[in-house]
């Protein structure tokens, strides 16, 4: 359509026609065609969302059928690629829960400290400098995390931890740590950054200084969005793939041991997926299975983020 | 010793100046606000600041207790004292005054994370100086001094933010009351309140005063009649006519201060 034929649709008609229709407007047509538009885009989004599900729902059905859940829940090995086959979920979950927990213990203090100081502390200068600078750190991609891990960070523990394995979790967590900070750091700055100031400034006039109004005032009216950001890290830390695929190893292991090299959910599906693992079979099918616990996990997170975000807006 | 007979009565002391004022000047950025302010506060008295809006009278109070220069840019110049003492002085800890020098703001801001107890001993807690055993004391005092004590007795640990808007202006008062302050700032305290709740707040005041000095910034002069035994009236960061409220309202010396009472502009 051209322009200017919008513009003859959507400016008004001529006097004649204007008493009767005064009232009974309909929306011009490029409207409803906008509307149109965007409606089949949303629609589009939750096909697509359906059509995950269904294939997720499907294979893992299937996989149920051969298996059974209690395979799944009961076993404590992982190893649908050998000979000897079992299939209990317990080592990728430690593998994700160890790296998850490593990378937040990096990531929850850095964000939330860098986060204090850009709102804070910082002067408007240095703000400027910081936040572009954090956020190009989250512009960085996974994949270039996941060398830095393996052939810089891993050598360096090496010197200190001499029992450290070529791949192990440790690396890859602390690596996953700095890449999800930002993250953290940029929502919890937003959350405190609209922190109304007149609370601030109430706790200034009660003779406060600048350092309890922050930790006891300004952090705890944050308190939603802080937690909201801190439950979304961890949600990406879990789905992280690039950087635990290359620096943690392949090999399932049901420990908590940082040194040994483990695998995650995201990393034994990438495993699969680059395998030459023929579609049908009950190891194609693992990867539907691991993908729907994934799922299952990640979308409990962000229904908890929402909650939590919600129950603190409740509560100012 | 002499009869009673004898005494004359004495004539009526001036009170002592509790805040002294001193050609004040004020800006934000390069936007000179307030142009040589003088003005002596006395003590346990109510102090009415008028004016049109935007001539100054947040910026004046603000500047009382050193919340001006938080403003990014802003600046002042001249004198402000307290019993005295120069709180621009270079050794003034800004922190330490304003436990001294208390303030009520225009919005009912209690903090949203605290229940009401911990909304009144908020500034006790903020600041280090809260004594355990007597929390429960402080509260009560507090919130009987703000009149709020029988309305909230009974949930003290339901959050602050729940009580109604005056009960949040009274709760804030009687936060500003726990840290005893001797001067307590107040900016429009009641613009956001209804009539009711106004009408209590002023009776507070009365109360107040015996103990307190108060400044009040209002946009209602009946409120200042009401309440104050000083006005100020400011214009465009002038100071126009500070004195006695009863004298203001009815024989202005200023013609531009008759004109604002009688409703000729603002
Ligand atoms: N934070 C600020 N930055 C820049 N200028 C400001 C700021 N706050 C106030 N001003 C300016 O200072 C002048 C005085 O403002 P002030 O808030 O003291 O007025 P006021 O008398 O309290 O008005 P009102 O009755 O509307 O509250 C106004 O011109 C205003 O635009
Ligand atoms: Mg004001």
């Amino acid at each position: 359509m051209r322009a200017s034929e919008t513009i003859a649709m959507t400016t008004g008609s001529p006097d004649s026609t204007r008493t009767a229709t005064e009232l009974r407007g309909v929306p011009p047509r490029g409207e409803r065609l906008i509307e149109m538009a965007l409606a089949g885009a949303g629609l589009l989004t939750v096909f697509t969302t359906v059509g995950i599900l269904m294939v997720l729902a499907v294979e893992s059905f299937e996989f149920l059928k051969q298996v059974g859940i209690t395979a799944l829940i009961f076993d404590t090995q992982w190893t649908p690629l050998f000979a000897d086959k079992h299939f209990g979920l317990w080592p990728l979950l430690a593998g994700t829960a160890l790296t998850s927990l490593i990378a937040i213990a990096v990531a929850l203090p850095l964000g939330l400290l860098s986060a204090i100081f850009m709102s804070e502390l910082a002067s408007e200068r240095a703000r400027k400098i910081l936040k572009p600078a954090l956020e190009m750190l989250a512009g960085v991609p996974t994949i270039v995390y996941g060398y830095f891990a393996l052939v810089v960070v891993t050598p360096l523990l090496q010197r200190v931890i001499p029992d450290l394995g070529g791949f192990n979790a440790l690396s890859a967590g602390l690596v996953m740590g700095i890449m999800i900070m930002p993250l953290i750091a940029s929502l919890t700055e937003d959350a405190l950054y609209s922190v109304p100031r007149s609370l601030r400034e109430a706790a200034y006039a009660l003779g406060a200084s600048k350092v309890p109004t922050i930790l006891r005032v300004v952090v705890p009216a944050a308190m939603g969005g802080i937690s909201a950001s801190v439950i979304l890290a961890v949600s990406r830390a879990v789905g992280e793939t690039m950087i635990v695929a290359i620096a943690a190893g392949q090999e399932p292991h049901l420990t908590l041991d940082p040194r040994v090299p483990i695998e995650t959910m995201t990393a034994y599906i990438v495993q699969v997926s680059l395998g030459d693992t023929p579609a049908g079979t009950l190891e194609y099918r693992t990867i539907f299975v691991v993908g729907t616990a994934l799922f299952l996990l990640t979308f409990g997170m962000n229904v908890l983020s929402y909650r939590l975000s919600r129950r603190f807006r409740g509560a100012t | 010793m002499r009869p009673a007979v004898f005494q004359s009565t004495p004539p009526p002391r001036p009170s002592p100046v509790k805040l002294g004022v001193d050609q004040v000047r004020a800006w934000f950025g390069s936007h000179q606000v307030l142009h040589g302010i003088d003005m002596q506060i006395p003590e346990q008295s109510v102090t009415a600041i008028i004016g049109p809006s935007g001539c100054g009278k947040s910026t004046l109070i603000r500047s009382l207790n050193r919340m001006h220069e938080l403003t990014e840019g802003a600046r002042l110049e001249g004198r402000i004292t307290l019993d005295g003492v120069d709180v621009y002085g270079k050794d003034v800890d800004p922190v330490l005054l304003r436990r001294r020098v208390g303030m009520v703001f225009q919005k009912p801001n209690p903090f949203p994370s605290m229940s009401i107890r911990d909304n009144v001993l908020a500034g006790l807690r903020l600041t280090r100086s809260l004594d355990r055993s007597r929390a429960a004391e402080i509260t009560e005092t507090a919130l009987r001094g703000a009149a709020l004590w029988d309305e909230v007795k009974d949930r003290l640990d339901t959050p602050g933010v729940s009580l109604s808007g005056g009960q949040q202006q009274r709760l804030c008062i009687a936060r500003s009351l726990a840290v005893a302050p001797e001067v307590l700032l107040m900016d429009e305290p009641c613009s956001a309140l209804d009539p009711v709740a106004t009408s209590r707040i002023e009776d507070l005041i009365h109360t107040l005063k015996t103990t307190y000095t108060i400044v009040i910034v209002t946009h209602n002069m009946q409120q200042a009649a009401r309440v104050s035994d000083y006005t100020a009236f400011l214009l465009t960061g002038e100071l126009v006519e500070f004195s006695e409220t009863n004298r203001l309202f009815t024989s202005p010396r200023d013609t531009r201060t008759e004109d604002y009472i009688t409703g000729k502009f603002g």
